[in-house]
């Protein structure tokens, strides 16, 4: 590795003002810390430091996101290969390369898309590439129809990245989830390709997999038909285990669980805030299941659609959502029941989890300036108890 | 009755490198020094010169805004240097001692008999009393404000942090007579720790005594004052190291300045960790001869512990408030390959995508290296973990980042050091530099409330 290390030493002056490729300086010094780990040393303060870094921290968030992921690559297939009427004939393997083949693409234009606009942006303020975008990046494309064409997926990312996020300062400065502002601009701008029966399951034959759909295809999400008060023809192991149609990386609640166990275990994500999410989505849905305003169980709502992989994966990012230790049960909660709320009372909507998020968000400064306040208030009584 | 305060957040740092308890001689310091730097918050007025002759315990520089403050001088000897940097700003006063030490006799005193003015003036005579902290501001003690109590921890649980209990044998009555003379002022608090048992900390008289107990920094004296007795807007506190207690009370017993103490020279880098006898602003280089291998270009030595110590070099001497010299590695010429996703067992984090949870007390060797880059607040919750203390640490950085001072009052800075956030500034996953911002805001605001 050292011989490697020389070599960045050495065209490091190339890169540096002045040097022949000052315009790709973000592009070195992000391949210079994603390489090695950076040497500098403090100027002051305490001399020694934590391993931890925010590079670890997201590299974290993703190892989580990958049994989702993986599980989404092979239910893509799985579901395709259903429509298609040839599960018996087909392998394992031809299930989850189809589904590979399908998300991948998707998976390459969120990153070079969204790490491209960073890197521009890095070089533009001088600044350090900032990793972020690690994790949007992969959640993006899990969050959306397996359908969903990749221009509108570019234009949404370029959008979230832009206005969601570097006007805001950046990583750590941004008020709303940067993945899902881009699936609410795909959901608003484009709801012929995000919503609706059609756009659930593959339809194309890829590098030799799979068969070509009519494009009259539908399949419905389970929360869909739901609403429309159909019967949902699946069993409670399908949709826990993920067998069902919906956006790509949602489906599986055991793969979710296994990601929400290394979140908790590393300690990366806050149990108060996802336990929050459970507790406000279970009691509201019990709540409306008991009056009769919903046709599923409290827990069919859990299982379905994007509960577990927003409560798991968006209610808890550290920078969009509450920040002070109460505010964390408050804003989960609240997360929870907007999101069933959502479902249940509005009929254009049969998901609700991306706009409980957004919405929090936006209220998550408020729910912190409360809890900070009354920090601020025992101090104030202190000092007048004293005056006394 | 003694109070027990169980600490539960906080953090040990188990660093390779602790000194024994044993004491080395080592070849006396050539000449001394001090340096306003070892008092925070002193712009100083040098009040001897070049070529003067000076004892031990007169003042060589006064602080400018309250000339009745000075500071003493360590040793009696030759003034040979008044070193002086950018817009004349003084670094420090160089002192070559004489062979045979001559002391300003300040006449020995019974303290149960002075009242608090008088140690209050005997201190500030002697050039003793800015040796003392204060808070707010977490600066050298101003003699304007009458402290509604002073403040003393005996515990030292910083990563390597030197024995007090060791310090302190040989010294008992010193240490008694300084707590009195302290009470006189204002009611003292001894905080100790749960495993120390000398009885002239268990014992001592005319103080509070409270028993903190858990993992650093229990024995922060912001932390401990946080617990028994908030400084609220307005009030003052004084904070003593409990070295200076006995400083103070040598000066009550015998008349004289008497600056020896002993040090620990502790580090991963540093051959036979242990103690040595030294007298307040010598050279560190004696300590350290022959002790640091082949790799003395690549050290970083800190006048201090890890956490919240100077940064000096071989040539520099020793703080007046010092208790430890640490040397360890700076870690330059690291070459770690993808550290973000490597397991990287010899390296220590409180965070569980690492294994330091796995390896039990390990001691480890860490170098300076901040090991990554500086990011925004991301993470939350982060500080909370290890500041003990009923502040809400993350807005009230944000709050001084801003530059916002109502804020800054609201969220208790009156009530913190920038030691408290050491720590905080150890885990915190965007490398922010804690400390450093928590310095700027208490300038702020001193200089606001001026």
């Amino acid at each position: 590795m050292n011989e490697l290390k020389d070599y960045m030493d050495k065209i490091r002056p190339l890169f540096d003002k002045g040097g022949k490729l000052h315009a790709f300086r973000s592009l070195y010094d992000g391949m210079e810390t994603f390489l090695f780990v950076p040497n500098t040393t403090p100027k002051t303060g305490v001399h020694i430091h934590d391993a931890i870094d925010s590079k670890r921290i997201m590299s974290i968030v993703v190892i989580s996101l990958l049994p989702a992921l993986l599980f989404g690559m092979y239910n893509t297939g799985y579901q395709h290969y259903l429509a298609a009427g040839q599960l018996d004939g087909s392998s394992f393997l031809d299930l989850f390369l189809y589904g590979l083949f399908a998300v991948m693409p998707k998976i390459l234009v969120s990153y070079i898309v969204g790490l491209g606009i960073e890197f521009a942006w890095a070089q533009m303020k001088g600044e350090e590439i900032q990793e972020g975008y690690l994790v949007s990046g992969i959640l993006i494309p899990m969050i959306i129809p397996v359908t969903c064409p990749l221009w509108a997926l570019a234009v949404a990312v370029a959008f979230a990245v832009i206005f969601a996020k570097e006007i805001f300062g950046g990583t750590g400065m941004n008020i709303f989830n940067v993945a899902l502002v881009t699936r609410a601009f795909l959901f608003f701008s484009y709801p012929s390709v995000m919503s609706g029966d059609g756009v659930w399951i593959a339809r194309d034959y890829l590098l030799g997999f799979g068969y070509d759909l009519p494009d009259s295809f539908t399949q419905a999400t389970p929360l869909a038909m739901a609403a429309q008060g159909a019967d949902i023809p699946y069993s409670i192991s399908d949709m826990v285990l993920g067998f069902i149609p919906g956006s790509i990386g949602e489906t599986s609640v055991v793969a979710i669980a296994l990601g929400a166990v290394i979140l908790l275990w590393t300690g990366i994500a806050s149990w108060k805030t996802m336990a929050g999410v459970f507790a406000g989505g279970i009691l509201t849905a019990m709540v409306f299941s008991a009056t009769g305003s919903t046709p599923l169980a409290w827990y069919e709502h859990i299982i379905l659609g994007g509960f577990c992989f927003g409560a798991v994966f968006m209610a808890t990012d550290p920078v969009t959502s509450a920040r002070t230790e109460t505010g964390k049960y408050i804003f989960g909660f609240l997360v929870g029941a907007v999101a069933i709320v959502i479902r249940v009372m509005n009929p254009g909507y049969p998901e609700g989890m991306m706009l409980a998020i957004l919405l929090m968000n936006m209220f998550a400064p408020t729910i912190d300036y409360c809890v900070v306040s009354r920090n601020i208030s025992k101090r104030k009584k202190r000092l007048t108890e004293n005056k006394e | 009755m003694v109070n027990v305060f169980k600490i539960k957040k906080g953090l040990d740092i188990n660093l390779e490198g602790k000194a024994e308890r044993i004491k080395v001689q080592k070849d006396a310091s050539e000449d001394f020094v001090l340096s306003p730097a070892f008092f925070e918050g002193v712009v100083p007025k040098v009040i001897v010169r070049e070529g003067e002759h000076v004892d031990a315990g007169q003042a060589l520089f006064v602080n400018k805004q309250y000339p009745e403050v000075g500071f003493a001088s360590p040793v009696s000897g030759t003034v040979t240097e008044i070193a002086r940097g950018e817009r004349r700003k003084v670094l420090h006063v160089k002192i070559s001692p004489d062979t045979e030490q001559k002391y300003v006799d300040y006449g020995i005193h019974d303290v149960s008999r002075m009242s608090g003015e008088d140690v209050k003036d005997m201190l500030l005579k002697a050039g003793l009393f800015g040796f003392m902290d204060q808070l707010p501001y977490a600066i050298s003690a101003l003699p304007c404000n009458e402290p509604k109590a002073i403040f003393v921890s005996a515990l030292r649980d910083k990563p390597l942090a030197a024995d007090f209990e060791f310090e302190l044998e040989g010294n008992e009555a010193d240490f008694q007579t300084g707590l009195t003379a302290l009470s006189k002022i204002a009611k003292v608090y001894l905080g100790i720790g749960a495993k120390q048992t000398s009885a002239a900390l268990t014992g001592a008289k005319d103080v509070e005594i409270n028993v903190f107990s858990g993992p650093c920094p229990a024995g922060n004296v912001g932390v401990q004052i946080n617990h028994i007795s908030p400084v609220n807007k307005g009030e003052t506190v004084w904070t003593a190291d409990p070295m200076v207690v006995i400083f103070i009370g040598r000066l009550f017993n015998t008349g004289k300045v008497d600056l020896r103490r002993i040090v620990a020279v502790v580090g991963s880098m540093v051959e036979n960790p242990s103690y040595h006898d030294v007298i307040v602003g010598g050279q560190i280089a004696p300590l350290l001869e022959c002790r640091l291998g082949d790799f003395a270009e690549c050290l970083r030595i800190i006048d201090g512990n890890v956490l919240t110590g100077r940064r000096t070099t071989i040539d520099g001497y020793i703080g007046a408030h010092t208790s430890e010299i640490t040397v360890i590695s700076e870690g330059e010429e690291e070459c770690e390959f993808m550290g973000w996703m490597m397991p990287r067992l010899n390296q220590f984090s409180v965070n569980r995508s690492y294994f330091s949870w796995l390896l039990g007390k390990k001691a480890y060797t860490l170098d300076a290296r901040v090991k990554g880059g500086e990011r925004h607040m991301i993470m939350s919750g982060e500080y909370d973990r290890v500041i003990p203390m009923d502040i809400c640490a993350e807005y009230l950085i944000k709050a001084i980042i801003s530059g916002d001072i109502d804020r800054m009052e609201e969220l208790g800075i009156y009530e913190v050091a920038p030691e408290d956030f050491a720590l905080a500034e150890f885990v915190d996953s965007s490398k922010l530099e804690l400390q450093h911002i928590v310095r700027s805001g208490l300038d702020m605001l001193r200089k606001e409330n001026a």
